[in-house]
């Protein structure tokens, strides 16, 4: 395994990325670190910007272009910002065959946002998930973290307007 | 619940110290795992905190626990020593709950819950709501630990092997290899140092056993690690889990610190000299990391791409160590096998699939939930009887295995035993359990689109029959589904999904053709439809118009 890096400096003095430091530092600031080290720094400023990847590359003694190939690897990271709120819709089999599709078309065409768009007043973000594990509640949403079930496209679209 | 294990000691031994007082001792179990959570239940128990403080019932305890089972009616409520079961609780029903406590006599004692719950033999989920998840007393209180004490005091790691070997254990995850003889080839392997993973990437769709258990039950996954561990000399372990369960994490959290804390992790296990720590390594949205050889990469910290077998990890693993990778339900059933032996455990199941097998029921079926049953089981039996049949009494269609490696089962074989060998023959595949029922409402052509769509995105991209005869697949199965197909396209479909099944690296690539040749082989006529009479029978998929054609 490549040594670590001599000390890269945090891209700015925000204190979030202390936490970041220290989660990498439990892990002995090693390569295998890294997809830890990206879910800390989503965790702590929502998406992943070039700097933060490049100072976990750095850090981790990791070449920016693995870096770049493992967050766009994992669905999970993002490297966009997110919009005021997020709405994930899972799209498993038990949300599908109960009609997660027509959640999906119905925010399309009221709100105008595709899965993984968010809309042009950055208001809503749309993502999907490929399973929650609430198939009992199917077809299942996340609101801003909160989990509702048996949602229809209407009161989704009312509920998002309203926020 | 009428499977409570005859070592495990009574829940509640206080209640039966003190028949005599007034009032009496009662407990509600208040169902804390994801399903029920989303529907509220947090505010549900504090609710009912409340109310039992204000009716000044001081012997009444509160308990949250895991999943019981029922996801289709949460929020649950059950009384522990009546076993009445409140369904689809809601604040003003806390009242009533109050209610029944008072009522509850130290004679009382558990009455039948319908079939739901006496159907189901429960080995991997025995603890499932009846512990507090984040309490290692509840669990010690079960017979926790006993095994692990057991196996480090009286047996060597040779015999614990063995008892796996002779229970006739198999891997839970899907693909059924014997666990036994996993755990010996690891034991076997050359190298000082070994690794145990457990797999709780549960990826497929519809599928949530490994999120249930591990949000209910997380120290017997712990439990069944260490025992690995010693089996295979190893002293490390990872769990690799789900970015998308932060619940199962979280209380993973705390139970690893328990655990070490009482020292059944770290340096010194159970006063011995065995030493075993474990770690958590989140996944990151990535199906295909529950593919072994690609989720070694990413608990590396690499793009979880998978690798040709062999070398097998049990051989050449992690950091190249030998490496033992069992699924988290796998784990879940050891410390119960070894507790009660391996004959008692052979001694349920079908022919060579052994013990019991925990579902997750979902889809178009009333009792949506999570249920353990012994191998051998009718569908039948699980979709009717434990399941309660179809939502709103419509025709059963297909039942969904196996994942989007697995296939559909039609209504003619429901009354099959349900074994890994059996549901090879069908055409499908155990996989990790989950079970989605499907009615008249569901197009199998749409079915078999969604699976591949599923698999075109999540392919890793590493080898070529997989990234690009999965997406010629979907094309294939998207101008069926709108009735632009011809027969010609169809025979392509066949012949590309046959490629595909033989020259792609991992299980992904080579089980994407299985929801096509399964829903082929059951329901060509409805192929036929959309391509020749250019219909969807079930109303699902839109068909072009025929002028909109050029």
């Amino acid at each position: 395994m490549p040594a670590p890096h001599a000390k890269p400096l945090a891209p700015t003095d925000d204190k979030r990325w202390k936490i970041v430091e220290t989660r990498m530092r439990r892990m002995g600031d090693r390569p295998a670190a890294l997809i830890e080290a990206l879910h800390a720094a989503q965790e702590a400023f929502g998406y992943l910007d070039t700097d933060a990847l490049h100072f976990v590359g750095d850090k981790l003694g990791v070449p920016h272009s693995r870096v770049f190939g493992v967050a766009t690897f994992y669905s999970f990271f993002t490297l966009k910002p997110q919009g005021e709120h997020t709405c994930v819709v899972c799209t498993g089999t038990a949300c599908y065959i109960n009609g997660s599709q027509e959640i999906l078309v119905g925010l399309d065409r009221a709100l105008h946002v595709k899965p993984k768009e968010t809309s042009a007043d950055g208001r809503v973000s749309v993502l999907t998930a490929r399973c929650l594990g609430a198939c009992s509640l199917a077809p299942a949403v996340i609101v801003d973290g909160e989990v509702k079930g048996k949602v229809t496209a209407g009161e989704l679209v009312a509920q998002l307007e309203a926020m | 619940m009428s499977e409570i294990p005859a070592t495990a000691k009574p829940i509640r031994r206080r209640a039966t110290e003190r028949v005599l007082e007034e009032p009496p001792c009662a407990t509600a179990y208040v169902c804390e795992a994801a399903s029920c959570m989303s529907a509220q239940a947090h505010d549900i128990s504090a609710r009912l905190g409340e109310s039992v403080a204000a009716a000044g019932l001081s012997d009444v305890t509160i308990k949250r626990v895991g999943c019981l089972g029922l996801c289709a009616a949460g929020p649950l409520v059950e009384i522990a020593e009546t076993g009445q079961l409140f369904e689809r609780v809601r604040p003003e029903n806390v009242e009533g709950i109050v209610q029944a406590l008072k009522k509850v006599k130290p004679t009382d004692t558990r009455q039948p819950q319908g079939p739901f719950f006496e159907r189901q033999l429960r080995v991997a989920t025995e603890n499932l709501g009846r512990i507090d998840p984040e309490s290692l007393e509840d669990y010690v209180d079960r017979g926790g630990y006993e095994a692990l004490k057991r196996v480090l005091s009286e047996m060597t790691s040779t015999e614990v092997r063995d008892e796996i070997t002779r229970s006739g254990l198999r891997g839970r995850g899907g693909a059924g290899y014997p666990t036994g003889l996993k755990w010996t080839t690891v034991a076997k392997a050359q190298g000082t140092q070994k690794y145990v993973i457990c797999n709780a990437d549960e990826g497929d769709p519809g599928a949530f056993m490994d999120r249930s258990v591990l949000e209910s039950d997380p120290f017997r996954v712990l439990e069944g690690m260490a025992i690995a561990a010693f089996a295979v000399h190893a002293t490390e372990g990872y769990i690799y889990c789900r970015a998308e369960y932060p619940l199962a994490v979280s209380r993973l959290r705390t139970a690893i610190r328990l655990a070490q804390r009482a020292g059944y992790l770290g340096t010194g296990i159970a006063e011995t000299s065995f030493n075993f720590d474990v770690q958590i390594r989140l996944g990151a949205g990535a199906f295909v990391c529950g593919e072994e050889t690609a989720l070694i990469a990413s608990v590396e910290g690499r793009r979880g791409t998978p690798r040709p077998r062999p070398p097998y990890p049990a051989v050449n693993g992690l950091w190249e160590c030998p490496t033992l990778i069992n699924n988290v339900e796998t784990f879940a059933s050891v410390p119960t096998i070894l507790r009660k032996g391996a004959e008692w455990y052979a001694g349920i199941g079908v022919g060579k699939s052994k013990g019991t097998k925990v579902f997750a029921l979902a889809g178009r079926i009333v009792n949506t939930g999570l249920v353990e049953v012994p191998m051998g089981m009718t569908l039948r039996e699980i979709v009717y009887d434990i399941g309660g049949g179809i939502i709103d009494g419509r025709p059963f269609k297909a039942v969904q295995t196996g994942g989007p490696s697995g296939g559909c089962i039609p209504a003619q074989f429901l009354d099959i035993p349900v074994s890994y060998e059996s549901l090879i023959e069908l055409g499908s595949f155990m996989g990790s359990g989950g079970l989605i029922v499907m009615d008249d409402t569901s197009c199998m052509v749409d079915v078999a689109k969604y699976f591949q769509d599923f698999c075109r995105d999540e392919s890793c991209g590493k080898c070529v029959p997989c990234r690009v005869g999965t997406t010629l697949m979907y094309m294939l199965l998207d101008l069926i589904s709108r009735g632009e197909a011809t027969l010609d396209d169809l025979a392509q479909l066949e012949r590309l999904a046959g490629i595909v099944q033989r020259t792609a690296l991992c299980g992904l690539g080579q089980g994407a053709p299985n929801p096509i040749f399964s829903t082929l082989r059951y329901f060509r006529d409805e192929y036929l439809a959309h391509i020749v009479d250019r219909v969807c029978p079930a109303g699902v998929c839109s068909i072009t118009p025929a002028e909109a054609i050029v």
